[in-house]
């Protein structure tokens, strides 16, 4: 149940989007979503869509797993689309009950739709073909610069590596409580809200004992081997760009330009 | 009174690239009373196939058989098969979550809407047969020592007073002494009451003293089933599996090879002692 999250998950496989260095995937993937918010037209969002298309393909992800993640946010985006639908001012197209369709609306809605499953396939990309790892490694050199103005950017890289990779323990710990309570008897699915709410205490209890355990014994695992912050740290596999990051960067610059000029005309 | 499992198997997440077969048509019958060891590498599915018994993963093919009813049955009461088959994991400790000891114990009994005199008496008679010393009843369950948050644990499952008890390696992460005791309370648990107890481990010498039938199990199928000499006698295949006979087994096989006329079917130290003190004779 708690499995089918694909959003911070990683797909293991070879492909030149794998291998590629995590600052491009990062800038990448950020422009992309920057420039679903220039489009003026649908030929802009059909531009956005034949590049993510041609990612995937590189990528080697099946589709299947893109489409299981936004299985999570479908309802986020009824509601928008909904909300968009009847509540956007304009020429009325239909009109029943006390609802209007109007033009505007029924263009903004479909915009909105697409620009949310565009965004979030795109950045669902990214996770999927970096390891988490990867991922912060990344975010934390791209940030480096930040430090001039005393921000603890690699304290919050660790942090986030550190969140990140307790995500699949915790899970596997929660499954692991909850099959040892209902084997003495606790009930999790039925009764009301209350109920249930109370029922929770003998999963969440242990879950955060645990969880304080874990960090503890980390911590102490990290002291251990000398661990003191960022200063004067260095890295067995630093970030080094490559021919295939430099095109890649190129690719992404070809888009943003393309596509933002095509999908600002007005017809 | 039995459990007879089916034709059982089991896979992990089909249909992903992840899939992966954990159980491949386990036929198993358990008759009551019996003290079944369970034994295997990690990963050979010993754990899976417990979990099936009390119904907490379902079977991919194949059905399980409590009393004669089939618990796939839409109709059969799963909360009952739990109080029925007490299902104590690895690191049961874990588990513990109420602010002492006692009230831990009841939580088991009083999800089974028992009154609460009933709740307690069990709860009582529980702890008292883990060996749980009574002064220590209402500490509270996160001060205690490993071994005893252990026997709290244990005892909070023998609370629902199940027919089936099943032990997920009750003694990892224990000291020598610890284990000892625990292993020894549970024999003498078996022999009082006349449960049936299941007892998951990986190490042959732990059970070899204690139980009546060892179950070998390698790569999610059932490797050996038979009464423990009878299993050791094969401990060359063991060892290829990464299992190890006791040591016992390979002393009165080595005593053997040179020679001294004796039975290598002991199991325990006090079996080969006689055994060994016959054939000097």
């Amino acid at each position: 149940m708690l499995r089918d999250i694909t959003l911070g998950q990683y797909y293991q496989t070879e492909s030149v989007i794998h291998r590629m260095d995590p600052r491009v995937k990062l800038g990448g993937t950020l422009l992309f979503i920057i420039s679903l918010f220039f489009f003026k037209n649908f030929l802009g969002y059909a531009i956005a869509a034949l590049f993510l298309a041609v990612v995937i393909k590189l990528s080697g992800v099946p589709f299947k797993f893109m489409v299981r993640g936004m299985k999570t946010i479908i309802l986020l985006l009824m509601i928008t689309v909904v909300f968009n639908l009847f509540l956007t001012p304009g020429t009325p197209l239909v009109s029943f009950w006390k609802l209007t369709i109007t033009i505007e609306g029924a263009k903004l809605a479909a915009s909105m739709a697409i620009r949310l499953t565009l965004l979030i396939i795109g950045s669902s990309l990214m996770t999927l073909t970096t390891t988490p790892n990867n991922l912060t490694d990344g975010m934390e050199k791209m940030l480096r610069p930040l430090r001039v103005i005393k921000v603890p950017v690699h304290e919050v890289a660790m942090m986030m590596s550190i969140a990140l990779r307790f995500i699949p323990i915790l899970l596997e710990e929660t499954d692991k409580i909850m099959k040892a309570q209902i084997a003495r008897g606790a009930d999790f699915e039925s009764g009301n809200i209350f109920k249930r709410a109370k029922a929770l205490v003998p999963l969440l209890v242990p879950l955060f004992i645990s969880a304080f355990r874990r960090a503890n014994d980390l911590a102490m695992a990290m002291e251990a081997r000398c661990y003191r912050g960022g200063e004067g740290r260095t890295k067995m596999k630093p970030l080094k760009y490559k021919k295939r990051d430099y095109i890649a960067y190129l690719c992404i610059l070809v888009y943003m330009v393309g596509s933002i000029f095509v999908g600002r005309l007005s017809f | 009174m039995s459990m007879i499992i089916d034709h059982v198997n089991y896979i992990y997440e089909p249909g992903t690239p992840h899939a992966r077969k954990a159980l491949s048509d386990i036929c198993l019958q358990i008759p009551d009373g019996q003290f079944v060891g369970i034994i295997g590498h990690t990963g050979s599915g010993k754990s899976t196939l417990m979990q099936h018994l009390n119904g907490l993963i379902r079977a991919t093919e194949g059905h399980i058989y409590f009393n004669g009813e089939d618990i796939y049955d839409d109709d059969y009461d799963m909360k009952k098969l739990r109080s029925n088959v007490g299902l104590v994991f690895q690191y049961p400790e874990h588990q513990l979550f109420e602010i002492d000891v006692f009230s831990d114990v009841c939580f088991g009994p009083k999800n089974l809407g028992l009154d609460k005199r009933e709740v307690e008496l069990r709860a009582f008679d529980a702890l008292r047969k883990v060996g749980f010393p009574e002064e220590l009843f209402y500490q509270s369950p996160f001060e205690l020592s490993g071994g005893q948050k252990r026997r709290a644990a244990i005892a909070g499952v023998l609370a629902m007073k199940p027919d089936i008890l099943i032990l997920d390696e009750p003694t990892a992460g224990l000291d020598p002494k610890g284990r000892d005791e625990i292993l020894g309370q549970i024999k003498k648990l078996q022999q009082e009451t006349g449960m049936t107890i299941l007892l998951v481990s990986h190490s042959m010498e732990d059970v070899a003293e204690y139980v009546d039938r060892i179950i070998v199990m390698n790569k999610g199928s059932i490797m050996y089933d038979d009464i423990p000499a009878n299993v050791f006698a094969h401990y060359r295949e063991l060892e290829e599996v990464g299992l190890a006979a006791p040591q016992v087994t390979y002393i009165m096989h080595k005593l053997r090879e040179k020679g001294l006329p004796v039975d290598a079917g002991a199991t325990t130290i006090e079996e080969a002692t006689e055994e060994i003190l016959r054939a000097l004779r």
